[in-house]
Order: structure tokens, then C-alpha cells, then sequence
């Protein structure tokens, strides 16, 4: 009998399927996730104050949803495509006289005195109906801050030559450095200061 | 000439399946780790609308998910088919949506406990009176950072 040289050779040919059983297992169970989305902040709870917060009428859009899905801007009824242009308008007006200490320098609007004095005056309200439905209310918000977003942009574009969805989304990237975040925060709090995003929600009514 | 003469037996050289196992691996590597082994099966049909000026959701671990939808089809009958809240995994009331926040925000580690992010996994053809139920008993426990999970895509196809 030849003596053997060593330990035997084991056979790697089966080592290939073993992969691709694997492989398929984890192609089955990956579920790619989804999650991105609107971050929106809730007003908190607060007690009932005794005095009201007053604001001017002219520098609130409402914008209401009834249960069919149409929507009410302003008094007027309007389709879905036309928001982001009205509130983009509104939110632009700049209606307050230069000189006074609401004069908006950056506003590019028509600075119509019966609209919003200034974008950090401005408010929008969004009120929907119980029955509206989910995916209304989404295309509706996301025109909402598709038009503060295009403003932002726009004076981002003046004062740094770039997008503010784009210095934003790398100042949120948990991989950008710490020099660089340092630096885009200064740059995204005073372009969000510049708009600020004053979306408030109505309580939603019941039809009758 | 002949140097480069090739030999004329006609047949076709076999390719070497010997780095078969190693690409495998390689994909096999990249599945294991883009994983996510949910905890939860959903048991709300869950399809999402589509937004277009959507924000990431960095870091899973401050996320707390809540689903809404009408029952998938095993759970009609004893649920019904209008829309209803998930936690975890069981079906709830909005009047439970407090509590859960409370204890899964018990669960996490305190330096997280205020930064914490509610994603509202909701189907889009649920209606807004329950989604309002959901905001007020999340305004009641002060989670008020919210976060509509949305697939990414066309706004006005919803």
C-alpha cells in the first residue's frame, strides 16, 4: 500500500451551491426599505391660553381638502398642479413697504399689500376633511414644501452658487465629515431663516 | 506565420468555474449585509404614496414605525376591511398609539429618548380622520417629530 503524502483533498466543487442556497436564502428574505419621506413637525400640546395670538388674516394661506379630494386655496378653488405656484407666490409677496421693519430685501414677489407681509410673517394652513384621503393630503403637503424648497434654493443659489435640498441632505448625511457639517449648518440655518417653514395644521373636520 | 498558427482540433477551451464560489460569496456578502431582518410582519395592506420632496430617515435606531391600512386578506374577516393602526404586531385602537410610543421610547437608551423620530407607514388610500386621531394622541405624549414615509416618485400619481 503507497503511503499518503498528506490529508486527503476535500472536494470544494459543492462549495459553489452551498453559496448559491445562501445567496438565494438572503436574496428571498432582503426587503430593500423604504424610508424616506416629509418630516413635519406636530404643535405641541399646550394649555388653553386665555389670549388668542393674533395674525393678520392677510398673512395666513388656508388651504383646505374637502372629502373628494378638492382643494380650496385662498378662497378659490384650484387644482392640485397649481399650489406649489400659489404658495410659492404668497410666500414671496413680500407685502410689507420698504422701510418698515418686515421689508423683505430678498422677495421677488409682486408685493401686493393684501397678501403676506413677509416670508417669516407667512403662514400656511393646511385643513382636510376626515374623510379625505391619504394620498391627497400627501400631494398636498409635499407642494407645500416643494414650494418653500424652491425658495430656498433659489436664495441659496444667490448667496452660495448651490441647491439647498442638495447642502442639506449633506449636512443630514451621517457620513459627511464634521468640518464640513460644521460649516453647512451656518449655512442652512440662515437659509432657513431667510424662509422659514410655517406649515400649521387645522383639526380636521367632520362632514355632514 | 506558424508561430501564431492556432492548433486546429476544433474544439472549444472549457472556461474555469473555479472563481464561481468566490463571485457567489461576493454577492452572497453584499445580500447579508444590506439585510434587514424585519421584527414585525405587516398585516396592513401597506402601499405607500409617492412624494417627491422627501427627506432621508438616517439611523433606524431612533425610529419608531407605526402602520396603518386595511387588513390583508387573512385578517378581513375578523377585522374588517376598513383601515386600522399597527403596532408591532397586533391591531389597535388610536387610543393605544400613547402608550406604545411611551414604551418604545422606554426601550431606548436615554440620550435617544428626544430625538426620536415616528414614522407613519400609512396606505394611501386611508382615510385623514384616522390619521388625525394618530397626530393628536402622538401631540398628547409629545412625540412630535413625524415623519410620512413615502416612496419616492411622481406626487400628482397618487
Amino acid at each position: 500500500m503507497a503511503r499518503r503524502a498528506g490529508a486527503p483533498e476535500v472536494s470544494a466543487g459543492s462549495m459553489a451551491d452551498i453559496a448559491f442556497l445562501l445567496l438565494i436564502f438572503f436574496l428571498v428574505t432582503t426587503t430593500i426599505e423604504t424610508d424616506a419621506g416629509l418630516d413635519r413637525m406636530l404643535p405641541p400640546m399646550e394649555p388653553p391660553t386665555e389670549q388668542d395670538v393674533i395674525v393678520k388674516q392677510k398673512n395666513i394661506f388656508q388651504v383646505s381638502i374637502n372629502k373628494s379630494g378638492q382643494l380650496l386655496a385662498d378662497g378659490e378653488l384650484i387644482q392640485l398642479n397649481q399650489l406649489r405656484e400659489k404658495a410659492t407666490a404668497f410666500l414671496d409677496n413680500g407685502g410689507a413697504p420698504s422701510g418698515t421693519e418686515d421689508y423683505c430685501k430678498y422677495c421677488k414677489g409682486k408685493r401686493d399689500a393684501s397678501s403676506s407681509d413677509s416670508p417669516s410673517k407667512a403662514i400656511i394652513s393646511v385643513k382636510s376633511d376626515r374623510e379625505t384621503k391619504y394620498s391627497t393630503y400627501i400631494t398636498v403637503q409635499n407642494e407645500l414644501v416643494g414650494a418653500y424648497n424652491d425658495l430656498r434654493d433659489r436664495e441659496s443659489q444667490r448667496l452660495y452658487k448651490k441647491d439647498f435640498t442638495a447642502m442639506e441632505a449633506e449636512y443630514l448625511n451621517p457620513e459627511t465629515d464634521k468640518d464640513v457639517k460644521e460649516e453647512l449648518k451656518e449655512k442652512v440655518k440662515r437659509i432657513q431663516a431667510l424662509f422659514p417653514q410655517k406649515l400649521s395644521e387645522a383639526e380636521t373636520s367632520t362632514s355632514n | 506565420m506558424s508561430k501564431f498558427a492556432k492548433k486546429k482540433d476544433g474544439e472549444v477551451p472549457a472556461v474555469s468555474t473555479a472563481s464561481l464560489p468566490d463571485i457567489v460569496f461576493m454577492l452572497l456578502f453584499f445580500f447579508m449585509t444590506v439585510t434587514v431582518m424585519k421584527d414585525s410582519s405587516v398585516k396592513v395592506s401597506n402601499e405607500l404614496p409617492q412624494a417627491n420632496e422627501i427627506k432621508k430617515l438616517e439611523k433606524k435606531d431612533r425610529v419608531i414605525t407605526i402602520y396603518v391600512g386595511a387588513p390583508t386578506k387573512e385578517y378581513t374577516k375578523t377585522y374588517g376591511t376598513e383601515p386600522k393602526i399597527q403596532l408591532n404586531d397586533k391591531f389597535a385602537n388610536p387610543s393605544e398609539v400613547g402608550d406604545y410610543i411611551l414604551m418604545e421610547r422606554a426601550k431606548k437608551s436615554q440620550e435617544l429618548q428626544n430625538v426620536l423620530t415616528t414614522s407613519l407607514k400609512v396606505d394611501k388610500n386611508a382615510n385623514m380622520g384616522l390619521i388625525a386621531d394618530i397626530k393628536l394622541e402622538l401631540r398628547k405624549v409629545n412625540a412630535l417629530k413625524v415623519n410620512y414615509t413615502t416612496y419616492e416618485g411622481d406626487a400628482f400619481k397618487n
